[in-house]
């Protein structure tokens, strides 16, 4: 609205003199603000200085003892010790060198180690400790605490370290815990306080980094009061954390021992299950390594001799490596025919030593034939011509859908690192992965399990343990968390012709069994004990014209890496299944050679739950076996063995 | 004078504004703010992704606004002052109902875009809508108790809603910010001393409802009371922070200990060292120099707005600058008192320092409505 000018002035003029008392208001009280700044920070500095100094109240994380794990009897697998170690606190040391050299008289210190310490310091606030030297022994520890006036700012602590009892047994299973590095911490998105402790132990591989989050417990944290030297005055309070939990796997020590020895310098891999619940017995990959050397910190020699040994002892072959299964295929294209309605036990084909097809010679192992063959006999003496026919008729397709079915081409939900899905191939996936049509050579390579077929040591036991049952038996690694049993699930029936399976098994029975299987000189002669398996020999190479001309391919004349791989696949007893195994002996000649003696073997230790008598072996091999099994080196039961009773 | 009265043909326009613009005043803001990403550099432990870049891309979006707001006249804010003041009571009154529980209190409004507090933009709105009412009211009815009661109520309104929430520092703020525009406004004396009196009834009554079924506070609200008046009761409780926050100060002495050198403001003493507490980091890193420093700047904000203020002769102009002025000085002040222990901790944020998204962005657009204020002054 409009004013007069009178009204106009003298509101003006109102409001500047209230504006100039407000500024002056607000002056003063800025003025009364600065003063107390001036007093608490200046006149009584000293004052809260003393009380930042020497009543400093700080906040220590108790790092929670990590959880213990244990194989089906209660037997440590992984445990906690507790180790010694020195830190150094370096506000309070002042002159870190000169504390470092009166330090040196006293203890051994590692230069690699101290340069380590000196550069987190720089990095971390003055008043964090920092660890200078671990694991040191009991007298060095006293001897700190003895000169302790003299190493201001050093104080000797106790804490727990990862330890693995059993030595390289279950390297492949637990992995191996080692300190928090910065590029586990870029990597996840995990903001536990505890990853910011230095030297925190995490799970790195297999179950212990699998299931990290289970094992490591919820960090505590006391408050506490520190004086000017850093010694801590008193605790103020404290909230305990939790401890992680205790994990029981379903693998029994004592058969993983056994087989780790008993596979000695072989490259291979061994997978025992109990098939009516999927449990994981023993799932042991050779050579393994000493997963203790991780936690300590591995040498650069060490870490080298590891990553170029041709035998890949870092790698876990039972899941991770992936194998063409040769003639243990020939039970899942024999099933697929059978339940096709292709042929019946009765079908015959003729072999000659190999198969024309599309103007391509198929070659049988045999090269003079095994003349007719049925269904029967094609397993018993692992016939290849017979399958050559069989892939025809049943088709790719066919193949891996069977194969799916009994559990190839899958991955299976494991703790473990890098599971393995393995190849069971389509004639979609050639399109898309290769860009060319499926050929009949493919499907017929893929008949034998040759070509693209691609099998994990897991998936040919869980193959076995589903041919066992007729069951779509899972694999099953872990028993049971904190004491509580994890779920077993009811396996549902796949849908098999009881007949069509009691064909195969039979003929797997024969196999191992009868005077003409391939597999009869591993045989067990225990009755109820006896074993159903199937050899396979795969190629790693491809035969020449030339080659088969001449007939050499003897696998003693190869070098190591050019021979076949020896596989066996197995359950037994025959006649009420328990387990089923597969063995993998990678460039290990052939599986009748190679890898069916290490199941038999494998086979009667994990029946009998210790090592067998002789008398389940056949009389004329018990003398070789007993000087066999007086030579592997098997760890003490005693020290193994805690309890070990079987559940 | 009001608009009406003079020609705004001599208000600058254009581009000419910019060299009208009280640039003292932005370069005074721009090393407020600047002294607050290095702090939230600091507390993050030398993490610049952490508090300062996002800080900083705010104070970046808040001056491209507080400019945005300053160029266009001062008289579209005045018409703009009802429904600035109508949307940010209904935005108070929708927390209520969609708010986020943020820090234990309903006080946020999720945009989607940014997450808004209502009670933060009320601050300024309040000081519009009185600004604008002062302005159109009759100067001789100033202290007629008819239009005494209106913007009374205009205050009380929005401060009961932010007490509710509950919101004890941003309550104070609008109460003592709608106050002094009415005083500005040139209210008379005895309608302040009243209220006065009322207040300290009123608190006597805050402190004899304790306890009783018709407590007027909540009990954090009565426990943090208690630990002002007497801090060293609770050292590990609840007067924890006030101990903490006045060692590390204490601590810092006349130089400091150095940039990124402080101990007692770390994370570990105080959990909200980024947001209310962040002085403390300043003043235990540079010490007095340091905190004195920030202070004068702070009050030489102040003193611009208040010159701006009291030498333009519009008057919806000058009180909007003045109750702007006083609101930001109520912020540092109340901070700094409850840092250093001369006020209960209400949880005020130190203005452009602390981090924090809506309170940054809604200051600079009230300095922005100064510096339209300070452009097109009647000349």
């Amino acid at each position: 609205m409009r004013r007069t000018a009178r009204d106009t002035e003298e509101s003006a003029r109102t409001i500047t003199r209230r504006g100039i008392l407000l500024g002056g208001t607000m002056l003063a009280t800025s003025v009364a603000l600065g003063l107390r700044m001036r007093y608490m920070q200046v006149d009584q500095a000293d004052q809260f200085r003393l009380l930042a100094e020497e009543n400093r109240i700080n906040i220590r994380l108790i790092p929670p003892a990590r959880g213990q794990i244990f194989d089906r009897n209660g037997v440590v697998i992984a445990g906690n010790e507790q180790v010694y170690r020195i830190v150094i606190v370096r506000e309070d040391a002042r002159d870190v060198p000169a504390v470092i050299e009166n330090l040196r008289k006293i203890v051994a210190l590692d230069d690699a180690e101290l340069e380590r310490a000196l550069k987190e310091m720089e990095r971390r606030s003055p008043f964090v400790p920092v660890t200078i030297a671990e694991r040191v022994s009991w007298e060095a520890i006293s001897a700190v605490a003895v000169n302790a006036p003299a190493l201001p700012g050093i104080t000797p602590e106790v804490g727990l370290s990862r330890v693995y009892p059993l030595g390289p047994d279950f390297a492949h299973v637990t992995g191996y815990v080692g300190p928090v590095s910065d590029y586990d911490l870029e990597r996840t998105d995990d903001n536990d306080p505890l990853l910011q402790i230095p030297r925190f132990q995490i799970g790195k591989i297999g179950v212990e980094a699998r299931l990290e989050k289970l094992l490591r417990g919820r960090a505590g944290s006391k408050r506490i009061e520190v004086n000017a030297a850093g010694r801590v005055m008193r605790e103020l309070d404290r909230q305990e954390g939790e401890a992680g939990a205790d994990v029981q796997l379903t693998v029994d020590a004592r058969l993983q021992n056994f087989v780790l020895a008993r596979l000695g310098e072989e490259s291979a891999a061994v997978v025992v299950m109990d098939v009516a619940t999927g449990d994981l017995l023993s799932i042991t990959s050779a050579p393994a390594f000493d997963p203790n050397l991780f936690v300590r910190g591995i040498s650069v020699a060490d870490y080298k001799a590891l990553t170029e040994n041709d035998h890949r002892p870092l790698a876990d072959k039972t899941v991770q490596g992936a194998y063409p299964p040769g003639s243990t295929f020939k039970m899942v294209v024999a099933l697929a025919a059978l339940e096709a309605g292709l042929v019946t036990a009765d079908t015959t084909f003729s072999c000659r030593g190999f198969l024309e097809v599309s103007g391509r010679r198929f070659h049988c192992w045999s090269r003079g034939g095994h003349g007719r063959v049925d269904l029967h006999k094609s397993l018993v003496e692992s016939c290849d011509v017979y399958y050559y026919e069989l892939a025809q008729r049943v088709g790719i397709d066919g193949i891996s859908a069977m194969a799916h079915r009994l559990g190839l081409g899958e991955r299976y939900d494991l703790p473990l690192s890098a599971v393995a899905e393995g190849l069971v191939p389509t004639r979609a996936w050639k399109r898309e992965r290769r860009g060319e049509e499926w050929l009949v050579g493919d499907s017929l390579n893929a008949a034998i399990g040759q070509g693209f077929v691609l099998s994990t040591p897991l998936q040919l036991a869980v193959m076995s343990a589903r041919l066992a049952t007729g069951r779509a038996v899972v694999p099953r690694l872990v028993k049971s968390i904190d004491g509580v049993e994890q779920p077993r699930p009811e396996f549902p029936p796949l849908g098999f012709s009881e007949n069509n399976l009691r064909l195969i098994r039979r003929a797997m029975f024969s196999a191992s069994n009868d005077r003409r299987g391939t597999a009869y000189g591993s045989r067990i002669v225990e009755q109820g004990r006896r074993m159903a398996g199937k050899t396979g020999t795969s190629q790693v190479r491809n035969i020449t014209a030339a080659e088969r001309a001449r007939g050499v391919f003897r696998n003693e004349d190869l070098p190591w890496h050019r021979r076949d791989h020896a596989l066996f696949v197995a359950f037994a007893p025959e006649d009420v299944p328990q387990i089923a195994v597969s063995v993998v002996v990678e460039h290990g000649g052939g599986g009748a050679a190679a890898a069916a003696p290490i199941a038999r073997d494998v086979v009667l230790q994990a029946l009998y739950g210790g090592l067998p008598p002789l008398s389940a072996y056949p009389e004329s091999q018990r003398a070789r076996i007993r000087a066999m099994q007086e030579e592997l080196p098997l760890r003490e039961p005693a020290a193994a063995a805690r309890g070990a009773t079987r559940a | 004078m009001s608009y009406l009265e003079y020609s705004v043909k001599r208000v600058p326009t254009g581009p000419r504004k910019i060299l009208h613009l009280n640039w003292a005043l932005v370069l005074l803001l721009i090393a407020v703010a600047s002294t607050g990403f290095l702090m939230l550099y600091s507390v993050a432990g030398g993490d610049i992704s952490r508090w300062a870049e996002p800080q900083m891309k705010r104070f970046a979006v808040g001056l491209v606004l507080m400019f945005a707001v300053a160029f266009v006249p001062i008289w579209f804010w005045r018409n703009m002052a009802a429904l600035a003041y109508g949307i940010s009571l209904l935005l108070l009154v929708a927390v209520e109902f969609v708010g986020d529980i943020g820090m234990g209190a309903q006080r946020w409004i999720d945009l989607g875009v940014i997450r808004l507090q209502p009670s933060e933009l009320m601050k300024i709105t309040l000081v519009m809508l009185l600004a604008a009412y002062y302005d159109w009211l009759d100067i001789r009815k100033t202290s007629h108790p008819l239009y005494v009661l209106l913007p009374a109520l205009l205050i009380l309104l929005p401060t009961a809603l932010v007490l509710k929430q509950p919101d004890l520092g941003t309550s104070i703020l609008l109460l003592m910010g709608g106050a002094a525009v009415m005083f500005a406004a040139g209210v008379h004396w005895a309608y302040f001393a009243t209220v006065f009196a009322a207040g300290v009834g009123l608190v006597s009554a805050v402190m004899a409802s304790r306890g009783k079924p018709w407590q007027l506070l909540e009990d954090y609200q009565y426990r943090r009371i208690d630990t002002f008046l007497d801090p060293g009761s609770d050292p590990l409780g609840a007067g924890y922070h006030i101990t903490q926050a006045q060692i590390a100060l204490g601590s810092g002495g006349w130089a400091g200990r150095g940039f990124m050198q402080g101990t007692q403001s770390r994370p570990i003493f105080l959990p909200e060292k980024h947001t209310d507490f962040i002085f403390t980091t300043l003043a235990e890193e540079f010490g007095f120099v340091g905190a004195f420093s920030l202070l004068v700047l702070y009050v030489l904000i102040i003193g611009f707005c208040v010159a701006s203020a009291v030498s333009n002769k519009d008057r919806f102009a000058s009180l909007l600058t003045l109750g702007i002025a006083v609101a930001f000085f109520l912020y540092f002040a109340i901070n700094m008192a409850m840092v250093m222990g001369l006020a209960p901790v209400v949880g005020v944020p130190l203005p452009l320092v602390s981090y924090g998204g809506s309170a940054m962005l809604v200051l600079m657009v009230a300095f922005g409505l100064v510096q339209s204020a300070h452009i097109h002054r009647p000349r």
